[in-house]
């Protein structure tokens, strides 16, 4: 059997992150979810399954550390009408496994199931996702990238108002 | 005003006035099936640009309106549009989005096509002798033109030329693809979801400078303010839309960037474009070359909406492809330039990023008014919609075509003069 690694403690820290912060966009707390990133984070929903260029690809989202304080401060103002009618979501992430561990951090790949639900219709949402987190001493752990590998990313996709 | 005669049954034209139109145009599953043999099989229908299909061998598979086709560019480097629909049993020959192939295989009895559709083999071909011959078989194959690197298909032998059908919108498309500053323009990248709601509501919106401040607030905050100000059209007198005939209109935002190649040389460039120009003038660009890129980064400053189905959209092409009378897929295409400096397409690329695609800033708003207006709609489906906004100013240009500010309806007006023609045909 292949050794997922879960008897290292910083790989349950890590794990720990992830879903803390699968539950923050559950609730959609946001303020939340933009202090879990380092300050040089990424957080990226590429369309090509393939790449990792993502600075010469189109992406659904590209964002640094700018532009998570815009797209927060978007779903939190009111302005925008997909934000305010935005679907209820539940999320389950399992099937970790570690991809990288270093001295400082550790990278996860994990499946995560969305189901978003919206004037009586749910949606399904399924993709592959990769974390590295890193740790610093104080435990104040944070997320340095964050993929998110939507299954259907080269078809359409119609995400209304929630996070991945 | 026009009133709407919905006693007429099967006499669509009737359903659309000069002003109004019928709430249930967006709501009868019967006028869908209508529009699809009147409209979409009839006239022209955008399916690809050049870049997509850049070899011989290239292909990309697409609707036109329900029906699933091949897109190809052959041996020869022409276009083909090919029903992908094989000949035999009715099975799809394709089944990916795009890539290079010889030909086409069906899946099922293994038929084999060729890229201009004609059929190549048939496995164990001795039950055929004397029963069919294989020249009499190819895949159906819709005509299919180009202006300007821009594909249409029509299922319609008799259509007229493509050209003719753009008419006067060939001027904005001139002016459209300046952005890509004398290079020949490729598709970068593709946004594409789907919205509850019927494709004309798509089909208005591209010409609806009204709605912008409102459903694109949050977008506009988070914008600097340059970019606002290049978007707040709302009392410029300067910001109009034509109507262009053949249901074709071009709603300008940006006067300033409408023909590229003019530059009176007072416009700023925008500060948050330094760190571009800094790379550029260390690789050694000319400070002329360099802001000609700057001021084509947002893209022409109008968007030309051509009936039915693709716009050119200020930086992008919007393609919108009917799936029912309730359901509309949306493609927004990233466009740049073919060996221009890479960085300004990265720019590009992360502009579009932030307003289109479903994680933007402004398609999944323009998403939610749309799923909307289909729910509302189907309250008293006889109950007209207005499109008459701006009827007591709209005027006559030297051109010839109806004339409006950009916040006014005239862009739908003219898409439903040309629905209505359509519709009334035999």
């Amino acid at each position: 059997m292949t050794d997922l690694g879960l008897t290292d403690p910083r790989v349950l820290r890590a794990i720990e992150l992830v879903w803390k912060e699968a539950e923050a966009l559950d609730a959609k707390d946001y303020k939340s979810w933009e202090q879990m990133y380092t300050d040089d984070g990424i957080y990226v929903i590429p369309i090509d399954p393939d790449t990792d260029d993502f600075a010469s690809s189109l992406n659904m989202v590209y964002d640094d550390a700018r532009m998570r304080r815009l797209r927060v401060q978007r779903m939190l103002q009111g302005y925008s009408p997909s934000a305010v009618a935005a679907a209820r979501t539940v999320r389950v992430i399992s099937r970790f496994t570690v991809q990288e561990r270093t001295d400082t951090s550790v990278t996860l790949r994990s499946a995560q199931i969305v189901n978003a639900f919206k004037r009586n219709a749910f949606l399904t949402l399924g993709a592959d996702l990769t974390h590295t987190i890193v740790f610093d001493d104080e435990g104040d752990d944070r997320i340095a990238l964050k993929v998110v590998r939507l299954i259907d990313s080269e078809d359409a996709v119609s995400a209304s108002g929630y996070l991945l | 005003m026009t009133t709407i005669e919905h006693s007429i049954q099967n006499n669509y034209g009737d359903l659309v006035g000069t002003d109004l139109v019928a709430g249930r145009l967006y709501t009868d599953p019967e006028i869908f099936r209508v529009e699809m043999e009147k409209i979409f099989y009839r006239t022209w229908v955008w399916v690809a640009h050049e870049s997509e299909i850049p070899e011989p061998g290239s292909f990309k598979t697409t609707q036109v309106g329900n029906q699933p086709v091949i897109v190809t560019r052959d041996r020869k480097g022409n276009f083909n549009t090919l029903l992908n629909r094989c000949r035999h049993r009715g099975a799809t020959v394709c089944d990916q989005r795009s890539g290079k192939a010889n030909g086409f295989t069906c899946p099922y009895h293994n038929w084999s096509y060729a890229l201009d559709g004609r059929l190549r083999g048939i496995p164990y071909p001795d039950g055929y002798e004397g029963v069919i011959d294989k020249k009499d078989f190819p895949l159906q194959t819709l005509r299919t033109e180009s202006y300007l690197g821009m594909i249409w298909t029509t299922f319609n032998q008799d259509a007229e030329p493509l050209e003719d059908f753009l008419g006067d919108a060939k001027l904005w498309m001139e002016r459209f693809f300046k952005q890509s500053n004398g290079l020949p323009t490729k598709v970068l990248g593709v946004h594409k979801f789907r919205f509850k709601g019927n494709w004309k509501i798509q089909l208005e919106n591209t010409t609806d400078g009204y709605h912008f401040p409102m459903v694109h607030k949050s977008w506009m905050a988070s914008v600097d303010a340059e970019t606002a100000d290049m978007m707040s059209f709302m009392d410029d007198p300067a910001a109009e839309t034509h109507s262009l005939g053949n249901g074709h209109s071009v709603a300008i935002m940006a006067a300033a960037h409408v023909d590229l190649d003019i530059d009176d040389g007072t416009e700023e460039i925008q500060p948050r474009f330094q760190h571009l120009v800094d790379e550029l003038t260390e690789a050694g660009e000319s400070p002329e070359r360099i802001r000609r890129y700057m001021r084509s980064m947002h893209g022409c400053g109008f968007n030309l909406n051509t009936f039915p189905n693709v716009a050119m959209s200020s930086s992008f092409f919007r393609v919108l492809i009917p799936i029912s009378v309730d359901e509309t897929e949306i493609w927004h295409m990233a466009i740049g330039m073919d060996g221009g400096p890479e960085s300004v397409n990265r720019e590009r690329l992360r502009i579009h990023e932030h307003f289109q695609g479903p994680f933007g800033f402004g398609s999944p708003d323009d998403a939610e008014g749309w799923t909307r207006v289909q729910i509302g709609a189907g309250g008293n489906p006889d109950m007209p919609i207005l499109v008459n906004r701006g009827e007591g100013r709209e005027y006559i240009t030297e051109e010839g075509w109806p004339t409006s500010h950009v916040t006014d309806e005239t862009g739908m007006r003219e898409a439903y003069a040309m629905w209505k023609k359509l519709m009334s045909d035999d």
